[in-house]
């Protein structure tokens, strides 16, 4: 499976697994005929190559000096590029499996009203959580990633083929539940949105710093439970700006409404501040 | 855990390289891994052996050169490398850290054969 575009397991709702957006091609050495140019670069004895790499034998070097993620990162890169001509502001939530993405997008959806907004839901299996998505009205896409542990900015482009988002729209991309993976895929969101449940541990954050890193804001989420648990709720702040000193925090239970307001004016803040960019171009 | 989704992506480089340079066999592969760029070393040697077979680097030697990890510090403004993600800053002592490199995931260059 190529994991980098999703391809072999991905399937994005209502596409047949194993079809035909297998647009890059895997160019294969075989049946690649070899010529010996001018240059005669591939005779490679008596530094024919003129190139001379402390540890690495005479044979010739080709300087590639890319990221791995390059491809990824280009398709994120036009993710990007898309949302920012519709003005759209985009999320990448991401979290654990279980600390209430899904509850909380459907919480969200109710508060916002009529403004605009789609969701992209990641799992490995199951249209659950886009069903759940759709039943409050809002529209949702799927994207199963088979095997893969993280969505990518290829997946997401499909997605937001299926989605035609209105320009202004918030888009919400649930994230397969995961802190490590997806810290690395690019999706081409704004911004990452961390979330994480009161019941898993103070310090969820040093165990998983990258993640918390790579987010603008962690909703620490299920505060309702708190007093059940023995949870230091200070603790799991300090332990958020320990691993990122910038990362703004919400303490918000999606069952009681506890911190919705706060999370709403935040969503509010960075669409509008999408929208005067795009105005002002 | 995502080590065989870089390979993939490393293969994917090689083969485009070597279709452009008109080479078929690449016997080395030299790739720049970040500290804190999230990477398990052992995996993604693992992952790349098992990707890259019936690839024009099939075989081919995986050299990983580690790059620091850098941050600087909210409250003293140092900024230098670091050794461990949670360690505090070597100027003041304080904890509030922002990595500030160590995340790359580079192909650096390929051997060819």
């Amino acid at each position: 499976m190529c994991t980098v575009c999703g391809c072999g397991g991905a399937t994005v709702e209502g596409e047949k697994p194993g079809h035909s957006h297998h647009h890059h091609d895997h160019a294969h050495g075989q049946g690649h005929h070899h010529h010996h140019g001018p240059e005669g670069a591939l005779d490679f004895g008596g530094n024919a190559a003129g190139v001379s790499v402390p540890g690495m034998s005479e044979a010739r070097i080709i300087e590639v000096e890319t990221s791995i993620l390059a491809k990824n990162d280009a398709y994120a890169a036009t993710n990007r590029a898309r949302l920012a001509e519709l003005g759209a502001f985009a999320l990448n939530l991401v979290s654990s499996p279980g600390s209430g993405k899904t509850t909380l997008l459907c919480r969200t959806i109710e508060a916002l009203g009529a403004r605009p907004l789609a969701v992209i839901e990641g799992d490995q299996q199951t249209s659950n959580d886009a069903d759940r998505i759709r039943a409050t009205g809002a529209p949702a896409v799927q994207v199963n990633t088979g095997k893969g542990c993280h969505l990518d900015g290829h997946m997401i482009g499909h997605a937001m083929d299926h989605l035609a988002l209105a320009p202004g729209s918030l888009l919400f991309i649930e994230n397969v539940g995961n802190l490590v993976c997806p810290a690395a895929f690019d999706l081409g969101e704004d911004a990452k949105v961390a979330i994480l449940s009161v019941t898993e541990g103070e310090d969820k954050p040093l165990k998983y710093p990258d993640m918390f890193t790579a987010s603008r804001l962690a909703i620490l989420n299920k505060v309702d439970l708190a007093p059940h648990c023995d949870v230091d709720l200070d603790l799991y702040e300090a332990n958020l700006r320990r691993v990122n000193p910038d990362i703004a925090v919400i303490r918000l239970s999606a069952r009681t409404g506890e911190g919705m307001e706060a999370w709403i004016a935040w969503l509010e803040g960075g669409l509008g501040a999408k929208s005067a960019v795009r105005a002002a171009e | 855990m995502h080590e065989m989704s870089l390979c993939e992506g490393i293969r994917e480089v090689v083969e485009a390289q070597a279709a452009a340079h008109d080479v078929n066999r690449i016997t080395r592969v030299r790739v720049e891994i970040g500290r804190f760029a999230g990477v398990e070393k052992p995996a993604l040697a693992f992952a790349f052996e098992v990707v890259m077979r019936g690839s024009v680097a099939d075989g081919a030697t995986l050299e990983m050169i580690d790059l620091p990890g850098r941050a600087s510090c909210f409250d003293c403004g140092h900024e230098g490398e670091i050794d461990d993600r949670l360690a505090p800053c070597p100027r003041c002592g304080g904890g509030r850290l922002m990595p500030t490199g160590g995340d790359e995931m580079r192909i650096k260059d390929l051997e060819v054969a």
